[in-house]
């Protein structure tokens, strides 16, 4: 008996040694992938393909990163994949937002939960904001809000995504700070993707739009649509003239964050080259010159205090979304 | 003038030789792509893509880079679609409907040539219409709201009894089948499930290029099988013949083209319709125009061949305007370069002519050379192209089936797909069997979500009330061409049947 103990405990010395050794060693990213777990165009390509190129360009990664697009179950598909069959890939990054926490907080992600992948950073994000067309009769959110506690009907709030969603929640948000009680009363059309609901909005289809900033920036610029309120703590420093919804008196923030996530069991010297890749590519100059044309704020989390925020922000809407309605 | 000395500025920026090359490499990658059945445009580009970056080519040489091969791909679309019957992506399918016959009559490479004609007139006027009329069109397209969308939808559906002579019947059958099939998938309102019994792969419904590999491609494969055992199948498939068309079969066509072009750029330009509804409305109102007696659409008429190819051209270049000056992609492929774009910091939408002019001439100034590009490129190589034909059936249907198997599972990664291609194509090969035709269903999958979700959206916004989708001028004078489109083959084959029997019994 003791013979047999000694022995295992010298073989888990071993391990423990050979273990250690491997750590030691310096991981060494081999044909990194990225997975967008959308199809190309989409938000969650963009985050890969930019992290693609800046990870390359600034020599973190020697292979180019190979970008694949992996759509289904609005990324569903991609969790299930990263979960079930590549959990201990070293090599994978997946491109996440709020949407990805949206939806597993609302049980999208059949039985999928926080714990199952390694959350690995945020490194940007972009405020939510409502826009009318240029000759709207609201020339700010008091007066929506007050047409449509009035008649919900009267007043259709395009959006990017489905029922539910988050472009539909932040004006539900709205809605509930000005007191409404029925916020489901909405007239909420859902269309698909931000461009397809602007197009509704400068149709005349509908009277207002929900959605990222980013999306209206050009038609702001060009004068066709008003912006009369931006969901940010503060106002925006590049748009001094645009109010927040909080100054407004509709105490609302909606921000959308832009991360990646990567396989929970791959190494943990993986996990920390991924963590210090993605804190390199943000302390670039030119990375945050694109976000910053690309209208996003910076929003850094890494490690502990990503996991913390993944939690916290799971949390926010799952609370969110029973209050709603729309989670029971 | 303006446009002019701006298109100037344009070539000025494309007519380096390394444009030129990358233009070169562009359209000839982008023929092979489409002419491949799976891989299409979308997928082209979106391939290219990492290689444009990683060779470090700024942004107008890998704009030019990638034009070029979804100019490509919509010309080598084509080429399966009358060669084997297998639309390479599918905007081609209508052309498999007179291109194919066109062959086995041996006449494949005037099929070709004068397709890659008709392929050069629409992209050609598409790209002059970008020039001189992107910011009017946007106007155009923005007079369409989900009622207009679902209208118009509609409208490619009543149309459809022209398209497929034989049985009408059938053609309802199989356009309600594909429906059918569009509606599986989260419900994009409300993104509840609908049919996928809870299997994650079917989440985002079924990706048509999924089914048009496998009703196209894999039941020939599945025929080939059944006729190889049975003896029936010659050592050679058609024969060659002559390859350039004469000056009369393309004249006859000018006016095809130039109808096939006008439909299929303003389905470009809409959002919501894109090359799919282009090259398939192109077609079947051309049939209406030219051939109400259904004698010669559907047995290898080269107008047949002439209108869908140069309206799938032309709604490529339409769709570019959407893209480029509202920032709404009106394809997968727009989709695609729109992100690319992004990529490279430019923001379309409405000031993009203005902001980044060098960066929009240069790229209209690219699409001008990469469409004669093309044009020169295809027409000697029909020859070869032609080639293939020659190929014994036993080694061609092989390859076709590997192509479908490699391509699907190059876009999709995954296992599931493939085999749901496989069961696309016993049912293609069932279908074929009850002569049920395929392009309704393939019509059916690829536009019955847009449609449903047009109706949901007006229906929203008018609280139920139905007569929004009569609101608007634009939607009666689209539901007028849709009712006369739906009742027109009606009555005028009961004439003709009226006709014949009378012929008979005289």
């Amino acid at each position: 008996m003791i013979r047999f103990a000694r022995i295992s405990a010298l073989a888990l010395a071993a391990t423990l040694i050979s273990g250690s050794l491997a750590v030691a060693e310096d991981f060494k990213v081999e044909s990194p992938q990225c997975i967008a777990p959308s199809n190309p165009g989409g938000g969650w390509d963009f985050i890969c393909r930019t992290t693609a190129k800046y990870l390359f360009d600034l020599d973190i990664i020697e292979d180019t990163m190979q970008v694949t697009n992996m759509s289904g179950g609005g990324g569903g598909v991609a969790f299930a994949h990263v979960t079930k069959e590549r959990n201990e890939d070293n090599n994978l990054i997946v491109a996440a937002s709020m949407s990805t926490s949206a939806r597993i907080a609302q049980g999208i992600y059949k039985g999928a939960s926080k714990e199952d992948v390694h959350w690995l950073a945020t490194f940007g994000a972009e405020y939510g904001a409502i826009a009318v067309p240029k000759d709207s009769p609201f020339n700010n959110l008091g007066e929506m809000m007050g047409a449509i506690k009035m008649n919900p009907r009267s007043v259709g709030i395009a959006g990017g995504s489905s029922v539910g969603s988050y472009d539909h929640i932040k004006p539900m948000l709205i809605a509930r700070a000005a007191g409404m009680e029925d916020v489901t009363k909405l007239k909420y059309v859902s269309y698909s993707g931000g461009g397809e609901a602007m197009t509704g909005l400068l149709s005349n289809s509908v009277e207002a739009l929900s959605g990222d900033f980013s999306e209206m920036l050009g038609f702001l610029e060009s004068g066709d649509i008003r912006i009369i309120a931006i969901l940010g703590p503060e106002r925006l420093k590049s748009h001094p003239d645009i109010p927040t919804a909080k100054e407004q008196g509709y105490d609302v923030v909606g921000a959308n964050w832009r991360g990646l996530y990567m396989p929970a069991g791959a190494s943990d010297k993986a996990k920390a080259f991924w963590k210090d890749a993605i804190m390199k590519m943000t302390e670039d100059e030119g990375f945050q010159k694109d976000l910053e044309a690309a209208a996003m704020a910076t929003f850094n989390n890494f490690g502990d205090d990503m996991d913390d925020f993944v939690e916290g922000s799971i949390k926010d809407i799952t609370k969110l979304s029973k209050e709603i309605g729309i989670l029971k | 003038m303006d446009v002019l000395s701006s298109l100037g500025d344009g070539f000025a920026i494309a007519l380096t030789a390394e444009n030129l090359f990358l233009a070169l490499v562009g359209c000839f990658l982008g023929t092979l792509m489409g002419a491949l059945p799976g891989l299409g445009p979308a997928n082209g580009v979106a391939i290219m893509i990492p290689i444009a970056f990683s060779l470090g080519l700024g942004p107008t040489p890998s704009l030019i880079l990638l034009t070029s091969i979804y100019y490509g791909a919509m010309y080598g679309g084509r080429i399966s679609s009358i060669l084997l019957n297998i639309p390479g992506d599918e905007p081609a399918m209508m052309t498999c409907l007179d291109g194919y016959p066109m062959a086995q009559q041996g006449r494949a490479g005037e099929a070709l040539t004068l397709s890659g004609i008709a392929s050069f007139v629409g992209a050609f006027f598409a790209t002059c219409g970008l020039v001189l009329l992107a910011p009017q069109l946007v106007k155009i397209a923005l007079l369409f709201g989900p009622a207009e969308y679902f209208v118009l939808f509609t409208l490619a559906f009543a149309t459809l009894g022209g398209i497929t002579a034989t049985n009408q019947a059938k053609s309802a059958f199989a356009a309600a089948f594909g429906l059918g099939i569009a509606m599986i998938g989260s419900d994009s309102q409300t993104g509840s499930q609908r049919f996928t019994f809870d299997h994650i792969h079917l989440y985002d419904g079924i990706d048509f290029l999924i089914a048009i590999v496998g009703l196209f491609a894999l039941s020939e494969v599945f025929i080939f099988l059944e006729k190889h055992k049975s003896g029936e199948i010659g050592k050679t498939g058609a024969k060659v013949g002559k390859l350039l068309p004469d000056w009369k079969m393309v004249r006859r066509c000018i006016p095809t083209m130039g109808r096939g072009t006008i439909i299929g750029f303003i389905s470009g330009v809409l959002p919501g319709a894109g090359a799919s509804l282009g090259s398939f409305l192109a077609y079947s109102l051309e049939k209406q125009a030219v051939d109400r007696k259904g004698e010669t659409f559907g047995e290898g008429d080269p107008r047949g061949v002439a209108a869908p190819e140069a309206g799938n051209n032309a709604a490529s270049g339409g769709a570019l305007v959407p893209m480029l000056a509202l920032g709404v992609p009106g394809s997968g492929t727009t989709a695609v370069l729109l992100a690319v774009l992004l990529q490279l910091n430019i923001t379309p939408g409405p000031l993009l002519f203005q902001k980044n002019p060098d960066v929009v001439w240069g790229l209209i100034a690219a699409l001008f050379i990469g469409n004669f590009m093309l044009l020169i490129m295809n027409i000697p190589l029909v020859g070869l192209f032609t080639r293939v034909l020659l190929v014994p059936t036993r080694i061609l249907m092989p390859v076709v089936a590997m192509i479908s198997f490699v391509g699907i599972y190059s876009i999709t990664g995954s296992t599931f797909d493939v085999m749901l291609m496989v069961g696309f194509g016993v049912l293609g090969w069932v279908l074929r069997k009850l002569t049920v035709p395929l392009v309704p269903v393939i019509l059916g999958i690829l536009l019955g979500n847009e449609m449903e979700v047009n109706l949901r959206r007006a229906l929203t916004i008018s609280d139920g009330d139905w007569s929004i989708l009569v609101g608007s001028p634009l939607a009666i004078i689209l539901w007028v061409i849709a009712i006369i489109g739906f009742t027109l083959p009606i009555f005028l084959g009961r004439r003709m049947r009226r006709r014949m029997e009378a012929n008979r019994s005289g």
